[in-house]
Formats: C-alpha cells, structure tokens, sequence
C-alpha cells in the first residue's frame, strides 16, 4: 500500500494505472459476457441449416405435358408459428411423362415473384420489368441471371418438389 | 395545496429540477432564431407520437408469422381507435421523415453545421439513417404480401455484399427463406434497437445544442472564424440573446401542435395505409412496392445499367451516408450566408429536384408491366377487317399490352404503338416481333405464322401506314 492514494508519487501512480487497467479490462469482460451468447443466438441461423425436404405438390394426374403451373408448399422451415409465411413456390412444368422442371418464383433482380404469362410464354416480373424465356433464360429486363430450378422427382405417382433457399443473386454468381 | 407545495419543493431540491433543467431551458439563444428554427423540435414531437403510438400498438401486434396479419386486421378493423392508431403512427413517421429532411436542409442552407458545430451535423445525419431504418422495418411490420416480398428485396440486395452477403442476407430473413423468424427479427429491430439508438442520438444531438448554442441566423457580414468565433457569439448573445423558454421555445410549440393536428387530421381522414393480402410467399400475384420515403430509390434500381447496379445498391447508402457525415470537414469555417454559397444553393435545388422527379418516377414506375390491362375497345381497333381485329386480340393475350401502350391502353416499359404503322414497315415488324429487341423478348416461340401476320397487319394500322403486302415474307415465317 502506499502512504497515499492520491499524491504523485510512483507507489501511488503505479496502483491508479493498474486499477484502471483492472476495471476497464473486467468492464470489458462483463460487456463481453453479456453481449456474446445475445449476439451468437441473433446469429445462429445462419449455422444451423435446415435440412432439405420433399414436399408432395400433387399427383401425376394433376399436371398436363407442357402446361405450366404454380405449385405451393411448405418450406423447410421447423417454426411451428410460420403459419402462412412457411409457404413458398414454384412453377412447374411437366416436360415428360415423368419429368418436370421447377422454376423458383423468384426474380434474380431482386427477388421479386415472377408470373408465368402462358400466351406469351414468358415469366414476367412486375418490380422492374425482367422477362424470361420459356426455360428460364433471360430475355429482357435487368435479371443478370436465369431463373433458379428446384429439384424435382416422381415418387409412386406423386410429383414432389425440393425445398431450397431463396435464390440469391451474390457477386460470386454474377 | 401547502402540502402539495411542500411535496413539490422537496422533489425540485432531491431531483434537481430547478438547479439543472432550468437554467437548460432558459439558456441564452440568438434572438433571430425564430420561425427557422422549429423544424428540429417538430422531428422531436413526431418522434413522440412514434413512441406513445408505437407502445400502444404494440399491446396489441401479435409480431409472429401470420398472427401479424390477423392481429393488423384486428386493430384496422376492431379494436377501438386502433385505426387512428395506426394512422397516427403512419403520418407520424411521414412527419418524422420529412421534418428530418426539413430540418437538415435548413441546417444545410443555413451552414449552421460549420465551426464549431460539425458533430452537432454528424449526429443529425446517423440520426437521419437511423429514422430512414424505422421507415423501412416499420413497413416490413404492415406484414402483408407487400412486407413479405420487401424482406425478400432487402435480402436479395444484401446478398450482393462480397463474401458476407449470403451470410447478411439470410441474418435478415432468420434463415435461408421467409419464415416464422423473419418478422421478429424485424419486430426487434423496430421497437428496442432502433429506437435505442435514435434516444442515444437525440440525447447527443441536444447537449451538443446546449454545448454550443443554437447558431445564429447567418449574416454576409460574419463569416465563421474558429479562431474567435466562440467569443463574438457569447458577445453576440450577451447583448441581443434571449431565453430559449419561453421566448423562444414559444413558435416551436405552436409549429409542433401544427404538426400534431396534420398527424391526427390525416389519419382521422385519410386512414392508416390499406392492408394487402396475407402474408403468403407463394402468393405470386403480389406487386412489391417500399413506402414513399424509398421511392426515388427504387426508380434509380430500375434505370441502372446492370454492371452498376450492385454497386449503387451496396454503395447508395454507405456513400450517402459518409458524403453528408464529412460536410463538416470540407468546410468548416467562411460564410455561412447563402447568398455567398451559390454551390450550397445549387446543390440542395439540384438534390430535391430529382428526388421529386425520382419519386414521381417511383411511383408511375412505367419499367413495371401493366398486368392489369384491359383488350382494345373496337374504337381504337377501328377495323372490321378480321385479321385486324384478332391481331388487336393477341397484342393483349401475348402480353404485348403489358408493356406497349396503344391508343391509352396498355404499360409503358417499351415504346408506344399508336403510330408503329408509321415507324416500321412489315418487315421490320416481323424481324422486331421475332427477334425481339433492346429490352424485348423474341415471341418466335409463341407466335405462329398466322398469328404473327395477323399481328402485324393490325400493328400496321396503327398511325395510318399503308400494309407493305408485296414484302418480303419467306423468311420470316408469314403467310403469304
């Protein structure tokens, strides 16, 4: 200890700098404690992936050789409360007599939901405008890619679609 | 009425009321500082009514999955007051945005935010962006097929960060699609961080005020000198200063009950904004559009060149926000008059004319296809040629309509048709119907020949041509 805690000497100049040193180190490790597990649970979906689900969208019956259509189900996702919003889309369309192709909903602009014009034949955008061919290509408008596809298969009869994440138009695609 | 003196004397002697808020209130200011100067209390007020409004909305918004929507329709259609609530918080957020802009423009103008008021602007500008941030979640919460699609928007444009933009975007959505974590995501980020932030900055932005005092209104003759200018303004004050309450303080309340009434007048008249559809991701026949704060910005998304757009996307708002945050440090001293600032004048003329011209842009938005358009009356068909008349029928089922507008009919993401007959011959229709074009698909596909040649016999009556019959056909696919 030194004579006094408040004087200029060294005793005393030593111990104020370890003290501040102490409480802003232990500050920081009550600020590091309490933020961390609130900032890794904000943050943990993006770790935890749900796993990929086949999602019965109808019988063969129900679709036509080269008709287009927009099918609904249930996303992967294990949120009991979802309601509504586990829902997603896909167009699709039957090629064969077992094949089909799934078109994502999803503009690669900006993720707006595209509308199959069956006369045209064509996906229309309605956010800015991008239009794509029949097999998804690019044909007018600012889309920098083609429409996603989901897997698809026929399972005893039932045609079933893969739910897959939101397409993303990332730089590493572009 | 001695007790309750007594009470209220032994609360102003423990809190300090009167040895620390009121010589705050009653500080000094410039006595020009009038009418100019409400903008910022006003932004104050509407950030008031956001909360009082906002916490009790919240008593009643269920902010999870599709309950969101069913407990919007409850307090729109139910609850009682719930609709002027939620039109109260609307326009309130309108008034913020807006008073925000006002109140910087001033500032601007007025370069208030020179010497030795730079962090005074620097806080103001974080605080714009954080409000812009309310806007934007405070939309997503209306969780109807609008705020669905918009998640998705705001997803898909992080996503174009380098490296981290997959790993931001599904931190937005709470997952690798919308779900039953997005909406709460968004629910804390509009009524615990956000607001946060903007008390953290609203609590800076008023001691700097109390630091440094409000600024004078500027004067040709007193140009910012930091090396004496604290000085000339306490000498300033010391002779023509006035006590903030009540001298001053006096118009920013009349110009904030002004403000109130607008609030309240308009969502008593006008409603809060319509609900859409439920909040279905794969209800495709949704039509994403932001509030009107972001139209401007969706207009600029939609006229960009492609190689541009992710930069302007990502780099927009970082660049906006850095541009203002650095005024300060580019010109913190000289005149403050904008008489002797032309660039200053320019710049705000330049800035707001094409923010009203984007946002009038934004709203036509005629880059989007017009689903909605109705077949051509046979007025503007004017032919009994059949032909004719059922080319004028597929210019609507192939959904050329959708972007061309003919006779008033029809989208404007392409160019008219009501004189194509004058612009193209035949042949030059049936390689542009084909082909396509700029910004065209080709419909090679989903014409046949007699299609085609009946679409483009009725095209070519479009603005009085002559049809072109003895035009080479062969190649192009057309009936003879």
């Amino acid at each position: 200890m030194c004579e006094k805690e408040n004087d200029d000497s060294p005793c005393a100049a030593d111990r104020r700098s370890f003290l501040n040193r102490l409480s802003l180190g232990l500050a920081g490790l009550i600020g590091a404690a309490m933020s961390l597990p609130p900032i890794a649970y904000v943050l943990s979906p993006l770790v935890g992936k749900p796993p990929r689900k086949w999602r019965d969208v109808g019988g063969l019956e129900d679709f036509s050789i080269g008709e287009t259509r927009l099918v609904q189900f249930q996303d992967a996702t294990s949120t009991a409360w979802a309601g509504d919003t586990a829902m997603t889309g896909a167009w699709l369309r039957r090629i064969g007599e077992e094949q089909f192709i799934a078109f994502s909903v999803n503009c690669r602009h900006l993720g707006c939901p595209v509308r199959w014009v069956n006369d045209a034949k064509l996906f229309m955008c309605p956010c800015h405008g991008g239009v794509y061919y029949e097999d998804g290509a690019v044909a007018a408008g600012p889309p920098p890619e083609a429409l996603a596809r989901y897997p698809v298969r026929v399972v005893d009869g039932k045609v079933e679609v893969e739910t897959s994440p939101i397409p993303l138009t990332t730089n590493d695609l572009a | 009425m001695k007790l309750i003196k007594s009470i209220l004397g032994w609360l102003d002697d423990r809190s300090g009321f009167s040895d620390v808020v009121m010589p705050m209130l009653r500080h000094v200011v410039p006595d020009n500082a009038r009418w100019w100067y409400v903008f910022g209390s006003a932004t104050l007020c509407a950030f008031a009514v956001q909360v009082i409004s906002g916490i009790a909305l919240a008593t009643t918004y269920v902010p999870g999955g599709e309950a969101a929507y069913e407990s919007l329709l409850y307090i729109t259609n139910e609850a009682p007051l719930g609709n002027l609530l939620r039109g109260m918080h609307y326009y309130g957020a309108t008034a913020m945005v807006v008073l925000a802009i006002i109140h910087m423009t001033q500032v601007f103008l007025h370069a208030a935010y020179k010497y030795p008021r730079e962090l005074n602007w620097m806080s103001g500008v974080v605080l714009l962006f954080v409000v812009l941030g309310m806007s934007f979640t405070g939309q997503l919460l209306r969780w109807d097929a609008n705020g669905v699609w918009s998640v998705t928007v705001a997803a898909e444009m992080a996503g174009r960060a380098p490296v981290v933009g997959p790993a931001i975007a599904h931190a937005i959505l709470g997952g690798e699609t919308v779900g039953g974590s997005t909406l709460t995501r968004f629910f804390a980020i509009h009524v615990f961080v956000l607001p946060g932030l903007i008390f953290a900055g609203i609590g800076l932005h008023l001691w700097l005020v109390l630091r440094h005092g409000i600024s004078e209104m500027p004067n040709v003759d007193e140009p910012v000198d930091p090396a004496t200018y604290k000085e000339d303004y306490e000498a300033r004050l010391q002779k023509t200063g006035v006590p903030f309450w009540p001298i001053a303080a006096w118009r920013d309340t009349v110009f904030s009950i002004a403000v109130m009434g607008l609030i309240v007048g308009c969502a008593l008249f006008f409603g809060p904004p319509a609900l859409g559809t439920s909040p279905d991701p794969s209800d495709i026949n949704a039509n994403p559009m932001p509030d009107w704060y972001f139209w401007w910005y969706f207009a600029i998304l939609s006229m960009l060149p492609p190689q541009l757009e992710t930069f302007v996307i990502l780099g927009l708002p970082v660049v906006g926000l850095l541009g203002l945050i650095v005024v300060p440090m580019f010109s913190n001293k000289g005149d403050r008059a904008p008489s002797r600032r032309p660039w200053a004048v320019g710049t705000v003329v330049f800035g707001f004319t094409a923010l009203v011209v984007l946002t009038i842009y934004g709203y036509r938005k005629p880059w989007s296809p017009d689903f909605g358009v109705k077949p051509l009356p046979a007025s503007v068909v004017d032919s009994s040629d059949p032909a004719v008349v059922h080319g004028a029928e597929l210019v609507h089922q192939k959904g050329c309509m959708y972007c061309h507008e003919i006779d008033g009919y029809g989208g404007h993401r392409g160019p008219g048709l009501s004189d194509i007959g004058k612009r193209l011959t035949q042949p030059e229709l049936i390689i542009r119907i084909n082909n396509g074009g700029y910004n065209m698909p080709s419909f090679a596909a989903s014409l046949n020949a007699d299609e085609l040649a009946d679409m483009v016999a009725f095209l070519n009556t479009r603005g009085g041509a002559v049809l072109k019959k003895d035009a080479s056909s062969s190649d192009s696919g057309v009936r003879k």
